[in-house]
């Protein structure tokens, strides 16, 4: 699971926002907004995308269900649940804090 | 909640799976649909195998689900081989059941606290001397008075109690004709104020209710209450007759008190002061337990109390003119000392405590040996398996998963045969005590199945199966791809653990057959002990009467039982031979100071000696005028001991307590057991049945012994015939308990009769297993040496030679464990020498006859492998190899 550290902080920031935003994505939707909100620059790898949304989910702060598609397919789709958008708002805040210090750091040096 | 998920989908992993597939299938198909290049789309995604194995972990706990695969398929290679896995389950069940129920027996006799509320500070008194035989002896009763005195001696510091031995008495609630038994138990009224217990029903007994003068009240215990009142709340305020007392019945104790006596469940508590000597100096009625307070020191206690009982005992002694000096000495010197009683105190516990020591250290050996067996098992199998290993190992599997995956596959057999044993341990413990039990008097010892069994089980489980389990589990573990594939892996160091094992299992078996033969010699000397007289056909009835009759009424009833059709002869006797009761004096002589030995008394009416076939040697049997002081008949060991063996007839002594008595010899009879097996011949002296007191007078008496030789084979077939004539010729009269004189005889040996059949059973059980074990090994190092022993037979080895190559290992490894045993025996024995009789551990036959047991059992184990290798095929062997 290590590997998934360096990047875990960022990933579930992004999807639990882009959830807040446009609740009852499935995991395509999400990989695609991430790319799309950030102007082609983030792109969430998609090997990880899953095991991410499972562990949150086993973490409480989404919850999934399945649904048919116009084609017929069924599909798997997420929203937040509260304590997800209590999560949310914590990993906001601490992102904010993050950048800022990182910001002030390059600009001071 | 979480967690709780993750474990439950482990047990749901196959949907898991599914769903995770659909999951990343869709997502793949979105892709494409949004145009992008299907072959891109994959790549870019990914292995679909590692995106699901790391989705799934998220899922689920992932140490739980590899466990749970192990366990899967540990059970599929059990079944597999199923007459192997049934044979160590079942070796493994039956060594675990016994340990459990040994457990079981040690711990509700020995170890469980009384819940009571501080059974940790709860001591027991007694006393270590030399008897008045000779031998070192200690005993734990003590008198009335002393202990009230030593109570009002350690006032803050600790409440003394007072509890009589038990006694099986008759009791009645109603008249005299509805006469019951009870267990009662005379204990100082503060005893359950002490306790902290409370009442199930009306109040418990206190200080107050055992002053002298207070009116006796009795408090029944919560399990004769359900038994014998169906738990009726009416039965306080009730009325019952014991002896010649009345007592009101003020309450019910509670369900979880069943007394201080270990192994005896009290029906009913009396008041200590309510004890027939309960004041009395010279009896010593009572055990003393001592409740120590809180933060006081137990060693100047002791010191304090030992002081106050040794001032009484010397004041005491001032009464005993007419003693021997050295014996007023030795008894004036015995050391008192104090002990944790925190699981009571009773004689069941000082009778069983080493017994169960003993058969639980064979069980223990049987558990070893069945669990080298199973470890030899798995050896073997870890041989064939080596390849399968090898191969996990080349894919990557972890030296820790294979260790899991064989010790996995050992919790299996370890938790079925602890399953199975469990149901053995059920159902052994209870058989165990139920055989405890002389007539009338079973034991009965609460036999919880708590959370302390289910500890000692569970802990028991896991420790068997890292026994046999971790040694083949990291061999297993160890093993090097590159040989094992190539089919070379060095077979000798397995074989060297084998042999090991197989060295420590005859050492054990050795030692299991060894003891067992002891004890097994112990009870066949003891019941084969000659006796002296005749127990064919002897019916025993315990008689009282509610008040004391005159011996011509006694004489009455024998007299009319004698016309009763089927019965041969009808004696008097004070009470029955080998019932446990005696009567001892020291003599004088020519009016000289009191000699020793102790001499031992018997009252018994003219025709006694008839009735139970004891030969007259010399002189003549009491006759009906026959009173005591006067005639005594006296056995050979007493001639023998006070007379030099000289012809006695005419000759006469003195008792000596409580004053002088003259008796004058008029028969001499043939030896006899007096109230032992185990006991040394005792110098007997046989008084009339008629005595008169100190005055003079014909004392009447109030308990005696009516013994009925009946005519046909089998006496209890007259029993409950006569016990209804009994009182139909004299009214008063009560038989108040029947039994036969072989279950006496038979009673006298339950201990060593219960020791020889279980070691016996644990002694077959323990070859069988060392014989499985010694096959299993010889049939897996055949297997293993075809190739050898092909090429050995092509090229000429006669089959002789064969038999030799193939045992010669196993059979020094015989040699060597049954020399360990041995020696193990030999040094061990000497714990539990007290329960032997007239055998010696360094007997040969003692040594020789579990040798040649234990060497029969490895050749009959041997042949199968030898005749196999033998008829190797030396063509076939080596082209199939």
């Amino acid at each position: 699971m290590s590997k998934f550290d360096a990047l875990q902080g960022s990933l579930d920031v992004l999807v639990l926002k882009i959830l807040s935003r446009r609740p009852k994505s499935h995991g395509y939707a999400i990989m695609s907004a991430i790319k799309e909100f950030s102007g082609e620059i983030l792109s969430a790898e998609e090997g990880s995308l899953y095991p991410a949304l499972h562990r949150m989910e086993e973490a409480g702060w989404v919850r999934s269900q399945w649904i048919k598609k116009d084609s017929g397919r069924r599909a798997r789709i997420y929203e937040l649940t509260a304590a997800g958008k209590k999560q949310l708002a914590q990993e906001e805040s601490r992102w904010q804090t993050v950048t800022s210090a990182v910001n002030r750091v390059l600009r001071t040096v | 909640m979480s967690l709780w998920s993750r474990i439950a989908n482990v047990f749901h992993a196959d949907r898991l799976h599914r769903e995770i597939d659909e999951e990343l299938q869709s997502h793949i198909d979105e892709a494409i649909e949004q145009g992008r290049d299907p072959a891109e789309a994959r790549r870019a995604f990914g292995s679909l195998l590692r995106q699901r194995e790391e989705t799934r972990d998220m899922r689920l706990v992932a140490w739980l689900d590899s466990l749970r695969a192990d366990a899967i398929f540990g059970w599929r290679r059990l079944r597999k081989s199923k007459v192997t896995s049934a044979a160590a389950i079942l070796s493994l069940a039956l060594a675990i059941g016994a340990c459990t129920a040994a457990f079981r027996l040690i711990d509700a006799l020995l170890l469980r606290p009384l819940r009571i509320a501080h059974p940790e500070r709860l001591y027991a008194l007694s006393r270590h001397g030399v008897g008045l035989d000779g031998k070192p002896s200690s005993y734990d009763s003590w008198a009335g008075p002393v202990v009230h005195l030593m109570r009002a001696a350690a006032n803050d510091q600790a409440e003394l109690i007072e509890v009589s031995y038990w006694e099986r008495s008759d009791l009645t609630y109603g008249s005299d004709e509805e006469m019951e038994k009870g267990y009662l138990q005379y204990v100082s009224g503060w005893m359950f104020g002490s306790f902290g217990l409370r009442p199930a029903l009306g109040r418990l007994m206190t200080g107050d209710d055992d002053k002298s003068g207070a009116r006796p009240v009795a408090v029944l215990s919560y399990d004769y209450w359900s038994r014998r009142f169906a738990r009726d709340p009416k039965v306080i305020g009730r009325t019952l007759h014991q002896g010649s007392n009345l007592y009101e019945i003020i309450g019910v104790g509670p369900e979880s008190f069943t007394g201080t006596e270990t192994g005896t469940m009290v029906d009913v508590f009396f008041p200590a002061m309510m004890h027939p000597s309960a004041n009395r100096k010279d009896s010593t009625p009572f055990r003393t337990l001592v409740l120590v307070n809180p933060g006081v020191p137990v060693e100047p206690l002791r010191q304090k109390l030992a002081a106050i009982s040794r001032a009484f005992e010397e004041e005491r002694a001032k009464g005993f003119t007419d003693m021997p000096k050295a014996k007023i000495a030795s008894y004036l010197n015995e050391a008192i000392s104090i002990d944790r009683a925190a699981a009571g105190s009773s004689n069941l516990q000082k009778d069983y405590m080493q017994p169960l020591m003993a058969l639980g250290t064979l069980v223990a050996l049987v558990l070893l040996i069945a669990c080298a067996n199973v470890a030899n098992l798995m050896t073997a199998q870890a041989t064939a398996r080596a390849r399968e290993m090898a191969l996990r190992v080349s894919i990557g599997a972890g030296r820790w998963r294979l260790v899991q995956l064989v010790l996995v596959e050992s919790a299996w057999i370890a938790i079925l045969a602890a399953a199975i044993g469990a149901a053995f341990a059920w159902w052994a413990a209870p058989f165990v005590v139920r055989m405890i039990n002389p007539p009338d008097n079973p034991a009965r010892l609460a036999l919880p199945a708590d959370w302390r069994i289910l500890a000692f089980a569970s802990a028991l489980t896991l420790g068997v199966t890292f026994l046999f389990g971790l040694v083949p589990a990291l061999r297993a573990s160890s093993v090097k791809p590159a040989s094992a594939l190539k089919g070379g892996e060095d077979p000798h160091s397995r074989r060297r653990l084998m042999h090991a094992l197989i060295a420590a299992q005859v050492a054990f078996c050795f030692l299991v057959l060894f003891v067992a033969g002891l004890f097994v010699a112990t009870f066949e000397r003891l019941s084969h002990r000659p006796i002296g007289f005749s127990a064919d056909r002897l019916l025993l009835l315990d008689t009282v009467t509610a008040h004391a009759q005159q011996p011509a009424y006694w004489n009455e009833v024998a007299d009319r039982l004698r016309a009763v059709p089927g019965v041969e002869t009808v004696a008097l006797a004070g009470w029955p031979l080998l019932s446990g009761y005696q009567s001892n004096n020291f003599l004088s002589l020519n009016g000289g100071p009191p000699i020793e030995p102790l001499a031992f008394f018997l009252n018994v009416s003219p025709g006694w000696l008839e009735t139970m076939k004891i030969p007259l040697i010399d002189g003549r049997d009491f006759r009906a005028d026959d009173v005591d002081p006067g005639a005594v008949i006296v056995n050979e060991t007493f001639v023998k001991t006070f007379f030099n063996g000289e012809n006695a007839i005419g000759k006469s002594f003195y008792r000596t307590y409580p004053r002088r008595i003259p008796s004058t010899i008029v028969g001499v009879v043939r030896d006899s057991r007096y109230n032992g097996m185990r006991e040394r011949t005792k110098p007997v002296a046989y008084l009339p049945f008629r005595r008169n007191d100190a005055k003079g007078d014909l004392q009447p008496t109030r308990s005696a012994t009516i013994i009925v030789r009946t005519a046909g084979a089998n006496p209890l077939t007259l029993a409950s015939l006569l016990r209804r004539e009994v009182p139909r010729i004299r009214s008063e009269f009560r038989v108040s308990n029947l039994h036969t004189q072989q279950e006496l005889i038979d009673a006298q040996t339950v201990r060593e009769r219960l020791l020889a059949m279980l070691a016996l059973f644990f002694a077959a059980v323990a070859l069988l297993l060392a014989g499985i074990g010694l096959y299993g090994v010889l049939n897996y190092s055949v297997v293993q040496r075809r190739r050898e022993i092909g090429i050995r037979l092509a090229i000429g080895a006669p089959a002789s030679g064969i038999a030799r190559l193939v045992t010669v290992d196993v059979f020094s490894m015989v040699l060597a464990g049954a020399l360990i045993g041995v020696a193990i025996g030999m040094a061990s024995v000497r714990t539990v020498e007290t329960l032997f009789y007239q055998v010696k551990a360094t007997d040969a036959g003692m040594l020789l006859l579990p040798a040649l047991s234990l060497f029969a059992a490895a050749v009959l184990a041997s042949l199968p492998a030898v005749l196999q290798a033998v008829r190797i095929d030396p063509v076939n062997t080596l082209r199939s190899e």
